[in-house]
């Protein structure tokens, strides 16, 4: 039903536009953005539109995430690609590997001669979507990284100083022992449970997620989330469950509903949830940094990115392709980047634009919304922190989901729950080797 | 004898099947065919190569203990939903055909939750069970059962067969109403008259003489549950906790469409081909025995 509608909506809306524009070369830019979101990627199209004459970007949304990415596939497949896809950053092995499918940034912005310096791009976020060699392969777009949410009303309500210092699990431990005494029912909460608990600790600890660098060095990889350190946490975090500490409320951000709501005193969650908790909560809030695990790995490393980038498809007209390039350069433009970053909570993908924000005075008014940038860029990346790249991604997850709700359950040990992640998780990253052969 | 028309030449009986054929080949073989031609290879998303790996999607597949465990999960499921939807229609239906006044407007209200889409009923149900915020498993809470179907299993099964049963027993209830109906009041009442009680007359007149209609509804009632009840489990539980709700439909669509794994969803379709069409077998050549029409 709602696909559907979203169809039609998108049908009428790539019919209506190019009746505006007959002239100039359209380019389609397919994303996967709703609400306040929608509504500032329409606003960053529509100036670009009214800057020049030569293009035009029509832009439409094609469902969540994993439904633009399969709405992306279905039209390659049918020859009928936007010229842009949005694709999250789980999506990423996959498009790597469809090497026919897809025409390399660093491609489309030599040839449509556009200004382009891929040095200008933060380490930490370009990171992820560049090849081995330092290529870039797709914009970053959207980026950001876990922290921790602190609800500092509901601390003093439990009688614990909101000031305590939470940058060590094991600080955070002895807090949750104390809000639970206190009286807190809801001690902690977490979004993304396998990005914040799996991926972005291991990086973070400067231990390897999978084998082969994440992925990266290539398609052979294995995953080693069943390692020591991961192990150990997911214990800490099983036990927590257990005794009401840590409470599970799903697999996507469902807990940012509860914690909004003020009913729970921490909250491990992307820095983009800035948007919505600084407009929902009628409560005192910290951001600070993700805790690490004292003398575990090399913690605190760096953490890593969730969100998405932008793709080229290939199987267009090279003037088509000049009109990507400028609408990816200026997507990349200072102000352009600054506003975004200033009002969503994403990471500014440029250093320039990081830094326009901080001359503003942006960071002073609006404490903690820094935190996310100092904790991906104080630390050159290793390659244990760079990212994952990972085939089948998006279903390794859903494996890593059902083994975590095993663990919260008290149906497995930590050790046991993982092993079974590995080997299953191996299962589909074998099948995608043979894929992409 | 029995008495037959028979067609003269053969043009005119294949120029009146044509249309069914027709549709049956574009919409039915072509398809069937190409998942059939698929599961035997291992694509790319993009359809830019493929191997060529003979039975090894299925090899791959029956070799997976979460997909043999998909199987109990799809049969549990399915013979839960056909009872929670079936018997208490049938209840339902006795009911109102007992009522001498005003059984329009029961039978209009029974109807009304089958408008009701598979995926708003989900999400309906979803928000009365939500564990933080539902009224029902507030009113649990209360009670003192703490209400989780988000880590456990059991009661997300539950909670999946009620919301798509829910909504199936106005269908069956119109079915079986209108069956109820058509039973000669004279046999009725004759064994009423021989001192045959209500329980009597119902496990031994009416029981029977519903049989072609109970068992027209089991196989449909049957295939709802295995092919229809997507949207419900989307929306609800996306499969979980841990697979606890992952029937075998539902894994054609996560491999197909979340893993982009389009050999295995492939092969998946195909071995879904062969069980219902055996399902369908066993339905009609040994249940349909004990039908009288």
């Amino acid at each position: 039903m709602k696909k559907t509608m979203i169809g039609m909506l998108a049908a009428t809306s790539a019919m209506l536009a190019p009746m505006v524009a007959m002239a100039e070369t359209e380019v389609q830019f397919w994303h996967a953005f709703t609400g306040r979101l929608g509504e500032l990627v329409k606003a960053q199209v529509e100036e670009f539109n009214a800057s020049q004459s030569d293009y035009v970007v029509v832009e439409s949304h094609k469902g969540n995430y994993s439904e633009t990415l399969n709405a992306g596939i279905a039209a390659f497949r049918a020859q009928e690609q936007p010229h842009i896809l949005m694709v999250f950053e789980v999506g990423t092995a996959t498009m790597m590997a469809a090497g026919g499918a897809i025409k390399p940034v660093h491609e489309v912005m030599a040839e449509s001669g556009a200004s382009f310096d891929p040095n200008a791009y933060i380490g930490a976020v370009k990171g992820y979507y560049t090849s081995t060699d330092g290529k870039m392969l797709s914009l970053p777009f959207n980026s950001s990284t876990p922290v921790l949410w602190v609800n500092r009303d509901a601390m003093e309500a439990a009688g614990v100083d909101p000031n305590s210092d939470l940058s060590t699990w094991q600080n955070v431990d002895a807090v949750l022992d104390q809000l639970k005494a206190g009286g807190e029912d809801c001690p902690l909460v977490t979004a993304w449970q396998s990005w914040i608990h799996l991926e972005n600790f291991s990086a973070y600890h400067d231990v390897p997620f999978a084998t082969k660098d994440n992925g990266f060095a290539g398609l052979d990889t294995e995953l080693s989330l069943n390692g020591e350190p991961q192990v150990a946490h997911l214990t800490a975090m099983g036990e927590w469950a257990k005794d009401g500490k840590f409470i599970y409320t799903g697999r996507r951000n469902e807990g940012g509903a509860n914690f909004r709501a003020g009913d729970c005193a921490l909250f491990t969650e992307s820095s983009a949830g800035y948007a919505g908790i600084s407009s929902e909560a009628e409560f005192k809030f910290d951001v600070r940094p993700l805790p690490y695990w004292e003398g575990v790995g090399n913690g605190p490393q760096n953490t890593i990115i969730g969100g998405a980038s932008l793709w080229v498809m290939e199987g267009h007209e090279s003037e088509e392709y000049k009109g990507v390039g400028e609408f990816l350069s200026f997507l990349s433009s200072e102000s352009i980047q600054a506003s975004w970053h200033q009002n969503t909570g994403y990471l500014p993908i440029t250093a320039a634009a990081g830094e326009v924000t901080r001359v503003a005075g942006f960071y002073e008014q609006n404490p903690g919304t820094d935190v996310a940038v100092i904790q991906m860029t104080t630390k050159e990346p290793t390659a244990n922190s760079k990212g994952l790249r990972l085939g089948s991604f998006d279903q390794i997850r859903g494996i890593i989901d059902e083994e975590l709700e095993a663990i919260w359950s008290g149906d497995k040990t930590a050790q046991e729950a993982m092993d079974s992640a590995k080997e299953r998780g191996d299962a589909l990253l074998r099948r995608f080797e043979t894929a992409n052969k | 004898m029995e008495k037959r028309v028979t067609f003269r030449g053969w043009w005119l009986p294949l120029l009146l099947i044509a249309p069914q054929v027709f549709i049956s080949a574009v919409f039915f073989f072509y398809p069937a065919g190409q998942a059939i031609w698929q599961s035997l290879f291992i694509p790319d998303p993009f359809g830019l190569s493929s191997q060529f790996v003979g039975l090894g999607n299925f090899e791959f597949l029956l070799s997976d203990k979460f997909y043999r465990g998909s199987f109990v999960t799809t049969a549990v499921f399915s013979i839960l939903v056909t009872l929670c939807s079936m018997v208490p229609a049938l209840f339902l239906a006795v009911m109102a055909d007992r009522l001498i006044k005003g059984s329009g407007v029961y039978r209009t209200l029974l109807i009304w939750p089958y408008a009701v889409a598979p995926a708003v009923a989900g999400v309906l149900w979803l928000f009365m069970f939500n564990t933080r915020v539902g009224v029902i498993s507030w009113y649990l809470g209360q009670l003192g059962y703490d209400w989780n179907h988000v880590l456990n299993g059991g009661e997300a099964m539950g909670l999946v067969v009620v919301a798509s049963a829910w909504g199936r027993i106005s269908y069956n209830f119109l079915f079986f109403f209108a069956a109820l109906q058509s039973i000669p009041r004279s046999v009725i009442e004759a064994a009423a008259i021989d001192g045959a009680r209500f329980w009597r007359r119902f496990w031994t007149i009416v029981l029977p003489l519903l049989s072609p209609t109970t068992f027209f509804l089991l196989v449909v009632n049957v295939v709802y549950a295995f092919f229809e009840t997507f949207g419900v489990i989307h929306t609800i539980t996306s499969g979980g906790p841990q697979q606890s709700t992952t029937v075998l439909v539902y894994k054609v669509f996560s491999d197909g469409f979340v893993g982009q794994d389009l050999g295995s969803s492939s092969a998946q379709s195909v071995i879904l081909l062969i069980l219902v069409g055996l399902l369908t077998v066993i339905q009609f050549k040994y249940i349909e025995k004990r039908v009288h029409y």
